[in-house]
């Protein structure tokens, strides 16, 4: 993978130089966009609900037992806002999206149509890459609203139906409305902004390099995801000093 | 060559000194040939010989190690000035974009740099995959088509561009005899009614023969032996006797 970081920033450049063609590229955009919404929507709810059901599960108890069982929305509600949402939906879309796009490209690369597109003078960044990087970079913060949403929903569930916590839904939600903040959504937000970038980029990168044949095209797919998921979490370690550092709380 | 209205519009096509090499294997070791405007030269040779790379030399998707490729007398050191020259590749598998329809394909050169208004092009589209005899596959998918008309839709691709230069690679690979007729027809007929200069890559010797205006042998990325079909039968060279007259060895 860190052979390939200098190519994987070349690409990026040249796909910040392309955004100017993003007006004419617009119809890809939307149609990239529908289709991530569309095959991500339902396990994005699922994965959500059971990722805030299990924290509270886990920390529910422990903290009814302690007496706090008042904070069990706050726990819940900031570690999803902040971490859980952002990382998990990275990885799901990194396996979902991620891989088709290294899929798609790659068999484009292997079949010669990117060729094809070249000597019809159609930049494949242009035409390929920015569509579908524009499209996850918004695609993947509105699936981690509704994934922060979903996931709030299945902690209150659980902390109100669990024997052990009982903790009703209106004193779920007041804790959590009193210790998460709209700055730790904003956080979330951010951070899933550079991971969809991140998926985007490293993706395309590796259908737009893929050789071999069908074999190759599978190698590319399993690193597509592999180096996303790698560089999701590194960089959401960086990011969570940078956001911390600069955190009003 | 000249069209109906009496004028050319092929490109002269010079190759100099070309070289190439891959993980220090040399491919291609110093070609040379020259291309007259609207004449269908041919490029000949057995399979691994080097002629795919040097067609992909000449649309500017590879560079060279070394030589030069001038088009028009005008050396081609930028894609810049490779894209003032209207070149076409046919693919050897046609390369349609799988995702779009048989029309989006044979449209999207001018949908993309946005040449023409869309009922323009659907007007163009439609006439250009006529003129390759291709009815009722507008809508159609690639993956729908027979593989002799996916490349009759790659040549309909390469028309929308009024190109002056038409390279087609292997355009006979994996089609039946007739099929194969009918596309080496279509290469006659496009370079006698446009005037297009022509370079065909096959190792198919009956298109090879049926179609050029000139023959170059390639063997191992030299070119053995250049000239007209006469000439090149006449060629002594045991390599070209051998390449012309190789057939199955059966007992009767």
């Amino acid at each position: 993978m860190f052979d390939n970081i200098g190519q994987i920033t070349l690409l990026f450049w040249r796909t910040v130089l392309a955004l100017p063609q993003t007006w004419r590229q617009r119809q890809k955009v939307f149609d990239q966009f529908f289709e991530i919404g569309n095959a991500s929507l339902l396990m994005v709810c699922v994965l959500s609900f059971f990722i805030g059901a299990t924290i509270a599960l886990v920390t529910g108890p422990v903290m009814v037992e302690r007496s706090l069982g008042s904070a069990v929305g706050g726990v819940v509600g900031y570690a999803i806002a902040n971490e859980l949402a952002p990382v998990m939906m990275a990885i799901l879309i990194a396996g979902r999206i991620g891989s088709a796009m290294a899929a798609e490209i790659g068999s484009m690369r292997v079949y010669q149509e990117i060729d094809a597109l070249r000597t019809m003078n159609i930049n494949p960044i242009t035409y390929l890459v920015l569509p579908r990087v524009l499209a996850i970079s918004v695609a993947l913060p509105m699936l981690v609203v509704f994934s922060i949403l979903v996931g709030w929903f299945g902690g209150a569930v659980v902390a109100n139906f669990n024997h052990l916590m009982e903790i009703p839904f209106q004193v779920f939600f007041a804790d959590l409305k009193d210790i998460v903040q709209l700055e730790d959504v904003v956080h979330g937000l951010i951070k899933s902004f550079f991971f969809s970038v991140i998926i985007g980029i490293v993706s395309c990168h590796q259908g737009l390099t893929t050789i071999g044949g069908p074999r190759g095209i599978g190698r590319s797919v399993t690193k597509a995801v592999v180096n996303s998921i790698v560089l999701v979490v590194f960089t959401d370690y960086i990011l969570t000093l940078v956001l911390t550092h600069f955190s009003h709380r | 060559m000249n069209t109906p209205n009496g004028k050319s519009t092929g490109v002269s096509l010079v190759v100099r000194g070309l070289r190439k090499s891959f993980d220090g294997q040399e491919v291609i070791k110093g070609i040379d040939f020259t291309v007259k405007p609207g004449e269908i030269f041919v490029i000949m040779g057995p399979s691994g010989s080097g002629k795919s790379v040097l067609l992909k030399h000449l649309i500017g998707l590879e560079p060279a190690d070394a030589g030069e490729i001038l088009i028009n007398d005008e050396p081609i050191t930028s894609p810049e000035i490779a894209a003032k020259y209207r070149m076409a590749l046919v693919f050897q598998s046609g390369a349609l974009l799988s995702s779009l329809t048989v029309g989006e394909n044979v449209g999207l050169y001018l949908a993309e740099h946005r040449l023409k208004p869309p009922e323009e092009i659907a007007r163009i589209v439609a006439e250009k995959l006529a003129d390759v005899g291709l009815k009722d596959v507008l809508h159609k998918m690639p993956s729908e088509l027979s593989g002799g008309m996916k490349k009759r839709a790659a040549i309909a691709r390469a028309l929308v561009i009024e190109p002056q230069l038409i390279l087609y690679d292997e355009p006979t690979s994996e089609l039946d005899p007739l099929s194969s007729i009918v596309i080496g027809e279509e290469i006659l007929e496009l370079n006698r009614r446009t005037g297009v200069t022509s370079l065909v890559v096959t190792h198919d010797r009956d298109l090879a023969f049926g179609v050029a205006s000139r023959i170059a042998l390639i063997s191992e990325g030299r070119i053995v032996t250049i000239g007209t079909p006469d000439e090149v039968k006449q060629f002594k060279n045991p390599l070209v006797q051998q390449f012309l007259h190789a057939d199955f060895k059966r007992e009767s």
